[in-house]
């Protein structure tokens, strides 16, 4: 069995950080795990993805065509990805940055003002988890908890004293998503 | 008398160099600055403590020549080869021996940059304005006009541009720390090489960055005149275009009593 | 040691640090960066020695000196900067030298890209400087296999005095996997017998290349000749993957090997009787393997970065006796897993065409797919 998430948006939005964290979580979940990023100079403002494989055996290949997840930070990784994902599988959309429905109705999709609740903790820049925590709980292919603690083990020194603030975010995103699922439960 | 006692020995190979018959042509002056380094390898006691880079050229087969450890470079790579050896062994005494083609022409990046980082090297320079080995065409150094045979009417500047001087250029990078021109065309100008390979090696052992003697020499054989002319050719004609001199001494060296 | 998250650049440094490398000598060159970033400041901190030099043809000339004096020594580059180190590396060669090189292969020809690739399969396999002479290629294929490749590589580089070639390219250099580094190993303290390190108490030695006397040079021909059939006998190495009972056999290398895993997985799960064979040594190539696959396979399929290079080692291999297929994505494309796993079930229920280069049709399907 194996899990495939794309992480896509621009060069700064933090995605190549979130696509890490999700590996060292999965690592050291005891899975096997790969992150392929794109690269190059097109990661300096242009935009940045990369692609997460979580599984129970040995990884073949690093990319797919079809995805599992799909987390969009803008709307040229939307437009790219929507299509792609595989039916069933997941989209979450950071809704603060795009004005644009979702057309695909036979995957399961979020929608989450990701930057207004960073705000709310204090800063955009958190955004990147707001997603991932309403991601893992969409897709849980890992407990939150690993996410936490592959944090506090990788975060880097210079944002360490943001850790608080990221666990949060994390959090926040998770319980968005826990409300939409009991939304869409009462409904 | 006896001159062949011990007692009244005034003149012997010097113990750097191995007793092999060079395959230098007669009157190439590339014997006479072999001999020089190896006199002052004796005289500083450091032959078991040097590793020379020969070069593509003339004097690629050097090192059957010198009694110390010799490795031989590509084409105008000797500075970068030397480098890797200096790296490494950073208490050996580490010298390329080049030829104009190859250091000033198809070496000319490796010879800067040796330069430029003050790699803690000795650079003997061997100009005589010709490719020898490929049998005497025109290299970087040749004179304006001089006929070889890539250049039989002579070389043009307006189609080849103009000789390059190196001492000069070696001089101006901040890593160098003695740049000098000298002359092999007669026994006062040997004799002043002498002291300046001397120094150049002091440089080495006191760590003082990088170090270059450019010495003019003659190709009798290529030039296509006698060894006395050759000479002759040297003082009249290269030294003028090549002047003789100090190009960088670092203010530390000048102190040193070689 | 535990599983750490690595990425394949920082990997192969950190494994050849470990392996007790006393210098390395690059130039920057995206997509293998990272290696010599790595090195630039831990090489330093162990006081090993660590310089950038101006070129790629400085670089592998400071490796070559470096390499005259016995101590274990490597560079890294990507496909261009490799192409500028063909002169150093056949004097290497030439002089009979261990020395290491990592090439994390980019798109091509010329500037080409930055993207994965295995174009430079024949300058490195069948190819590389001039004159008569072999590298051992290993081409791995996760970041694990990357460090241990690159460990072994020193080793091999020593016990042949040739010249080893991780061959890995931008996927393996750029991903992050859970790997695991091997145990630091002590710098050596003692030189072999040819290392010039100065003449002290003993004769001179020489170090070259140069034979001028063709006879000398036929006799160091024949010397390298010799180790390298030492090495075709003792260092092939491959991986096997469902081939028991396998009708169809798929090979593949480096990334489009484990593309290729990936696809034969898939079709195992549809029923297919597929297996994989993937070279890890690509010089010596496992032909004796192809050739006994090829009495028991109805048909091969040969998966490449590039329009068919390896494809003619499988050819001899096999020697006509069942067809070879082929599927590459080129310049810098990789190709997933989905195109794959079309060509094995195409191969496993259509007659194929044989008799034809198999790279006319590859080209005809490769064209309408991405048109």
């Amino acid at each position: 069995m194996q899990t495939e998430i794309i992480l896509s948006g621009f060069g700064g939005q933090g995605i190549m950080f979130a696509g890490q964290l999700l590996a060292y979580a999965a690592m050291d979940s005891g899975l096997e795990v790969t992150w392929m990023p794109s690269y190059g100079p097109e990661m300096r403002g242009g935009t940045a993805n990369c692609t997460i494989i979580i599984a129970d055996e040995e990884i073949g290949s690093p990319t797919v065509l079809k995805p599992k997840a799909v987390m969009v930070f803008n709307i040229p990784s939307m437009i790219r990805y929507e299509p792609l994902v595989v039916s069933g599988g997941v989209l979450i959309v950071n809704s603060s940055l795009m004005d644009r429905e979702i057309t695909r109705n036979e995957i399961k999709s979020l929608k989450i003002p990701a930057n207004e609740i960073a705000e709310s903790i204090g800063s955009k820049r958190l955004a990147n988890m707001v997603m991932l925590g309403a991601l893992i709980t969409k897709l849980p292919v890992i407990p939150i908890e690993s996410l936490e603690q592959a944090l506090d083990d990788h975060i880097p020194d210079r944002h360490r004293h943001l850790l608080d603030s990221n666990f949060q975010a994390l959090r926040e995103g998770s319980v968005f998503e826990e409300l939409k699922l009991i939304e869409e439960t009462d409904n | 008398m006896a001159i062949t006692a011990p007692a009244n020995l005034v003149y012997s190979r010097p113990e750097s160099m191995t007793n092999i018959a060079t395959h230098y042509c007669p009157g190439c002056t590339h014997g006479i600055a072999h001999r020089l380094i190896a006199e002052v390898m004796d005289e500083m006691s450091i032959r078991e403590m040097t590793i020379g880079v020969a070069p593509v050229g003339c004097s690629v087969f050097a090192y059957n020549y010198f009694n110390c450890d010799f490795v031989e470079a590509a084409h105008g790579r000797a500075p970068a080869m030397a480098t890797g050896i200096k790296r490494v062994l950073p208490d050996r005494f580490v010298f390329t021996y080049q030829g104009d083609g190859d250091l000033a022409s198809i070496g000319m990046a490796e010879i800067m940059h040796v330069a430029a980082r003050g790699e803690n090297i000795t650079v003997i320079f061997i100009n005589n304005a010709i490719y020898g080995m490929t049998g005497g065409q025109m290299a970087p150094t040749t004179l304006p006009g001089q006929k070889t045979t890539s250049s039989p009417s002579g070389r043009d500047v307006e189609q080849t541009g103009y000789p390059i001087r190196m001492a000069e250029l070696i001089a101006n990078m901040e890593g160098t720390s003695y740049s000098v021109r000298r002359s092999l065309h007669d026994h006062k100008q040997i004799r002043k090489a002498k002291k300046a390979i001397r120094t150049a090696f002091e440089v080495q052992k006191l760590d003082l960055g990088f170090a270059m003697v450019e010495l003019l020499s003659t190709c009798p054989t290529n030039w296509g005149i006698s060894p006395q002319e050759s000479l002759q050719w040297v003082d009249e004609h290269m030294v003028p275009v090549f002047p003789l001199g100090d190009y960088k001494i670092a203010p530390i060296i000048r102190d040193l009593r070689v | 040691m535990p599983r750490e998250l690595l990425k394949g650049n920082v990997a192969m440094a950190e494994a050849a640090v470990r392996a007790g490398v006393e210098a390395y000598f690059g130039y920057p060159i995206t997509p293998q960066t990272e290696l010599l970033e790595w090195m630039s400041h831990r090489l330093p901190e162990l006081g090993r020695v660590f310089l950038q030099a101006e070129s790629e043809v400085a670089a592998i000339n400071m490796v070559y000196g470096a390499a005259c004096t016995g101590v274990r020594v490597m560079s890294s580059s990507s496909s261009p900067g490799v192409s500028l180190m063909m002169e150093g590396i056949s004097y290497i060669a030439g002089t009979e030298l261990p020395v290491v090189l990592i090439d994390v292969v980019r798109g091509g020809p010329g500037l080409g890209n930055i993207a994965p690739s295995q174009g430079d399969y024949n300058q490195i396999v069948h190819g590389g400087g001039h004159g008569d002479y072999h590298s051992i290629v290993l081409a791995p294929s996760s970041v694990q296999e990357a460090i241990d490749l690159t460990v072994l590589a020193f080793d091999l580089a020593e016990k042949y005095q040739a010249i080893v070639v991780v061959m890995a390219d931008g996927n393996i250099g750029q991903m992050m996997e859970p790997a695991e580094l091997p145990p630091m190993l002590p710098i050596k303290s003692e030189y072999p017998e040819w290392a010039v390190r100065g003449a002290k108490g003993r004769d001179h030695r020489i170090l070259t290349s140069i034979y001028m006397n063709p006879e000398d040079e036929e006799k160091t021909n024949l010397r390298i000749l010799e180790r390298w059939n030492k090495i075709e006998e003792n260092e092939i190495r491959y991986r096997e993957y469902f081939l028991d009972d396998a009708e169809f056999v798929v090979i593949g290398y480096g990334t489009a090997g484990r593309v290729a895993f990936s696809a034969v997985r898939s079709a195992r799960a549809e029923g297919i009787p597929v297996g994989l064979l993937r070279p890890i040594t690509l010089n010596p190539y496992p032909f004796a393997k192809v050739a006994e696959l090829a009495n028991q396979a109805h048909a091969f399929l040969v998966v490449e970065m590039n329009t068919g290079q390896m494809l003619q080692d499988v050819q001899l291999a096999v020697a006509g006796k069942v067809p070879v297929e082929f599927y590459g994505r080129l310049g810098g494309v990789v190709p997933y897993p989905d195109e794959v796993l079309n060509e094995i079930r195409r191969i496993s229920h259509e007659p194929i065409a044989v008799g034809v280069d198999p790279r006319r049709n590859w080209m005809q399907r490769l064209k309408t797919e991405i048109s």
